[in-house]
C-alpha cells in the first residue's frame, strides 16, 4: 500500500519533470557580463532600447577601455615574452655593472606599474664554471639582483630568487655568444 | 659433509646479501670460512700473479642457468680486472684449453703451458628455484686450493654472485676492500621527462643508484624536477639529495632547492633542513659516522656551509664571509672540514676543523667539489680549472702537499667522488660529447666510461658494500 502509493508518487513526479522538460521554452542562457572587446557577440538579445528622450542632455564620451596585453595574458604567455630584461654577468662575477644597473631599473618601472605582480629572479651560470659552485654563484647573481631592486624601492617580499646552476642554458652552444647569454638573472613572473 | 655444510653456511649469507631490497646485509661475510687454516696465496713471479678466469659452467642445460653461468663469468673477468691486482690471461688463449667438466676436475698441464699461476673455475647448478654457485681459484703449481666458495640464491640478477666472488676474493688474497659490491648513485636525464614551467619545458634530473660498473640501474626519484648532488649514507640505507621544490607557500607559488633525505629500503623522505624560498638549502654529505650532514644554506642571505644532525636538530653555522662558501666535505676521521670559498675572489679549496676553527686556504686553484680520500690514502680530489675546462686532480697530505692531475684536459672534468677504498674516482666529463660518468684510478690509469644514456651528473660513490 505505501510502496504503492510511493510508486505512483514517484511516476507522477517522473512525468512532470519529464513535461516540464518536454515544454521548456527555449530561453537565452544568461548572458555574460559584455567584454571589453572591439567586437561585441552580436548573437546576444541587445537590451530593449529605452524609450527616446527629446530634450537631450550632453553624455559626455567615456574614455574608451583597451586592452592590457600584459594585464590580460596569463602568466605563461607573459613569461614566454618576457617584458623584463635580463642581466647579464661577466665570468666567474656576480656584480651588478652598469648595463645590468639600467635593465635593472627597467624592470623596476615595470614592477612599479603592475604592483600585485611578484616575480622570481632565476640565477643562471655558463658551462665554464663547476656544476656545484655554480648553484650557489647562480643564487648570488639573482640576490645581487634582488638587492638591486629593493634598493629601487620594490618590497624585498615580492622577489623570489633560486638558482639552477648551469643546469638550464638559455643557449647550448659552446662558445663566448653562448656563455655571455648564460650568465644571467632572469626574471619570471608567478604571481599578478 | 664439511663441504655441504659449508655450502649452506654460506648459502645463508649468500641469501640474505641476494635479496635485493631487504633488509642490510651483514658486512663482508668472513672470506676463510674454510676448514682450512693456512691460506694459499698465489703469488706471481716478480709481477702480480697471474690468473685464468675460466667460462663458468652450467651444469644444468636450462637457458637460465646458462645466461647465468655466462654472465657470472664474464662479470667476474671485469671485477677482477677492475681492481688491477692480478694479470689476467687473455679470453682467447682461454679458450684454447679444454672446459672441465666440473671445478673439482681441472687438468693443471694446459695452464701450466699457459705460465698461469692460478686458474679460477666456477660452476652454476639449477636447484628448484635457485642457482646453487660453486668457485676455486687453483694455484697451479701446487693443484691446491687458494680460494673456494659456495653461493646459493635467486637467478635474478647473476652480477651480484660476480661482485660478491670479486670481493671476498681480493679480501681473501691480498686483503682489499674490492669495489664490486659497491654502487653509484648520481643524477640523470635519461628518462627523457619535461618538467612545464613558465620559461620553457626544461629537462628532468632524477636521482639513480646504479652497480658500481654502471650495470643494474634504477631509478630512486620519480618527482619530475630537478633533483641533483645524491650521497649515500654510509650504511647505504639513505641517498641526501638538492630538490629544487615547488608550491604555494604563503599563498605565493615559488620554487626553492632544499634538501631531501630518501630512507630507499622503506620508502620513506624526509627534510631535516626544513627549506623554504628564504631558506634554500643543498648539497648535503653525511659525516663518516653517518650521524650528520654538512650542507650549504642561503638562510642568512648569503650561502654559507652548515652543520646539523641527519634528524634536522643541533644546526650550526660553520662559515661567516660575505661571498660563496659551498661544496663542503669531511675528511675520513670525521675530524676535518673541506670546502670551497671564494673569499680572496676565486673559488679555492680550504679547510677548518670540525668546530670551525683554524679555517686556512689549501689549495689555491680555481676548484671546486672536494672529496676526500677515506681508507689508507689521505688525498682530496678536486676539480681545478685548467683551461676552457676542468679537470680532476689529486692532493697528497702524504706527500706534503703534492697535486697530481688525472685526467688529460679533454672535454671538462668535474664532480669526483673516490671509492670507498680510496682506488677510484668516479667522476663526469664531456669528452664523448655529452656529460657521462667516468671513473679512474688514483694513479692516473684505468679510465672507464661508467653511464652512455642521456647525461649524468653528480656521481657519489657508496662508502660500504651493500
Amino acid at each position: 500500500m505505501t510502496n504503492k502509493r510511493y510508486a505512483a508518487a514517484a511516476l507522477t513526479l517522473l512525468v512532470f519533470t519529464g513535461a516540464c522538460h518536454k515544454n521548456k521554452p527555449p530561453v537565452a542562457r544568461p548572458t555574460p557580463p559584455p567584454v571589453a572587446t572591439s567586437n561585441p557577440t552580436p548573437a546576444t538579445p541587445p537590451p530593449t532600447p529605452p524609450e527616446p528622450v527629446r530634450d537631450t542632455t550632453v553624455v559626455p564620451k567615456e574614455p574608451p577601455i583597451t586592452e592590457d596585453p600584459i594585464a590580460s595574458a596569463d602568466l605563461d604567455a607573459i613569461n614566454k615574452n618576457s617584458p623584463f630584461q635580463p642581466v647579464f654577468f661577466a665570468l666567474d662575477s656576480y656584480e651588478v655593472d652598469g648595463t645590468s644597473q639600467q635593465a635593472l631599473t627597467t624592470n623596476a618601472a615595470l614592477l612599479k606599474k603592475y604592483p600585485t605582480w611578484v616575480i622570481t629572479i632565476e640565477g643562471h651560470c655558463d658551462e665554464r664554471g663547476t656544476a656545484e659552485y655554480n648553484l650557489a654563484l647562480g643564487e648570488k647573481r639573482a640576490l645581487s639582483a634582488k638587492t638591486y631592486l629593493v634598493s629601487l624601492g620594490i618590497p624585498a617580499d615580492r622577489l623570489r630568487t633560486v638558482s639552477y646552476g648551469k643546469e638550464f642554458p638559455f643557449d647550448p652552444g659552446h662558445d663566448e655568444n653562448a656563455w655571455a647569454k648564460n650568465r644571467r638573472a632572469h626574471f619570471v613572473v608567478t604571481s599578478k | 659433509m664439511m663441504k655441504l655444510r659449508l655450502l649452506s653456511t654460506l648459502a645463508l649469507a649468500s641469501v640474505a646479501a641476494l635479496h635485493v631490497q631487504g633488509q642490510q646485509p651483514p658486512a663482508t661475510p668472513p672470506a676463510s670460512q674454510q676448514p682450512s687454516e693456512v691460506v694459499i696465496k698465489i703469488t706471481g713471479l716478480g709481477g702480480p700473479p697471474k690468473i685464468a678466469i675460466t667460462p663458468f659452467i652450467a651444469l644444468s642445460q636450462d637457458a637460465e642457468t646458462v645466461a647465468a653461468a655466462k654472465t657470472i663469468g664474464d662479470v667476474l673477468f671485469d671485477d677482477i680486472d677492475y681492481e688491477r691486482e692480478f694479470y689476467l690471461i687473455r679470453k682467447d688463449a682461454i679458450a684454447t684449453v679444454p672446459r672441465p667438466s666440473s671445478v673439482d676436475n681441472l687438468d693443471l698441464a694446459p695452464w701450466k703451458e699457459l705460465n698461469a699461476d692460478g686458474v679460477l673455475v666456477g660452476s652454476v647448478r639449477k636447484d628448484g628455484n635457485a642457482i646453487v654457485v660453486q668457485v676455486k681459484l687453483i694455484q697451479v703449481s701446487s693443484g691446491r686450493t687458494a680460494f673456494g666458495n659456495g653461493y646459493r640464491g635467486p637467478v635474478a640478477n647473476p652480477r651480484r654472485y660476480a661482485h660478491t666472488i670479486s670481493d671476498e676474493l681480493h679480501k681473501q688474497q691480498i686483503g682489499l676492500d674490492g669495489v664490486a659490491r659497491t654502487r653509484l648513485t648520481f643524477s640523470s636525464d635519461r628518462d627523457r621527462e619535461r618538467m612545464k614551467t613558465t620559461v620553457a619545458n626544461r629537462d628532468v634530473q632524477e636521482i639513480y643508484i646504479a652497480d658500481y660498473d654502471g650495470a643494474n640501474s634504477r631509478r630512486v626519484t620519480t618527482t619530475t624536477t630537478l633533483n641533483i648532488t645524491p650521497v649515500w649514507s654510509p650504511d647505504n640505507s639513505i641517498i641526501a639529495y638538492t630538490s629544487f621544490r615547488s608550491g604555494a607557500t604563503g599563498g605565493q607559488y615559488s620554487v626553492f632547492r632544499d634538501i631531501v633525505l630518501s630512507y630507499i629500503n622503506v620508502g620513506d623522505r624526509k627534510t631535516p633542513a626544513n627549506g623554504g624560498p628564504e631558506r634554500q638549502n643543498e648539497l648535503p654529505v653525511f659525516s663518516p659516522d653517518g650521524s650528520k650532514l654538512l650542507f650549504t644554506s642561503y638562510r642568512d642571505g648569503n650561502p654559507e656551509i652548515y652543520m646539523m644532525n641527519v634528524d634536522g636538530s643541533g644546526v650550526r653555522r660553520m662559515t661567516n664571509s660575505p661571498t660563496v662558501d659551498t661544496t663542503a666535505t669531511w675528511s675520513p676521521s670525521g675530524n676535518q672540514i673541506a670546502w670551497v670559498s671564494d673569499r680572496s675572489g676565486n673559488p679555492h679549496i680550504y679547510v677548518m676543523n670540525v668546530d670551525g676553527t683554524g679555517q686556512r686556504l689549501l689549495i689555491n686553484e680555481i676548484a671546486d667539489r672536494p672529496t676526500w680520500a677515506s681508507g689508507q690514502f689521505n688525498e682530496i680530489a678536486y676539480a681545478a680549472r685548467t683551461g676552457p675546462g676542468y679537470d680532476i686532480k689529486l692532493y697528497s697530505f702524504t706527500r706534503g702537499g703534492e697535486v697530481t692531475k688525472l685526467t688529460d684536459g679533454i672535454g671538462t672534468n668535474e664532480s669526483p667522488a673516490f671509492s670507498p677504498n680510496g682506488r677510484h674516482i668516479a667522476f663526469t666529463s664531456t669528452r664523448n660529447g655529452k656529460t657521462q660518468i667516468f671513473t679512474i684510478d688514483r694513479d692516473g690509469n684505468n679510465l672507464r666510461q661508467i653511464t652512455k644514456e642521456g647525461n649524468n651528473k653528480f656521481p657519489n660513490w657508496s662508502q660500504s658494500p651493500r
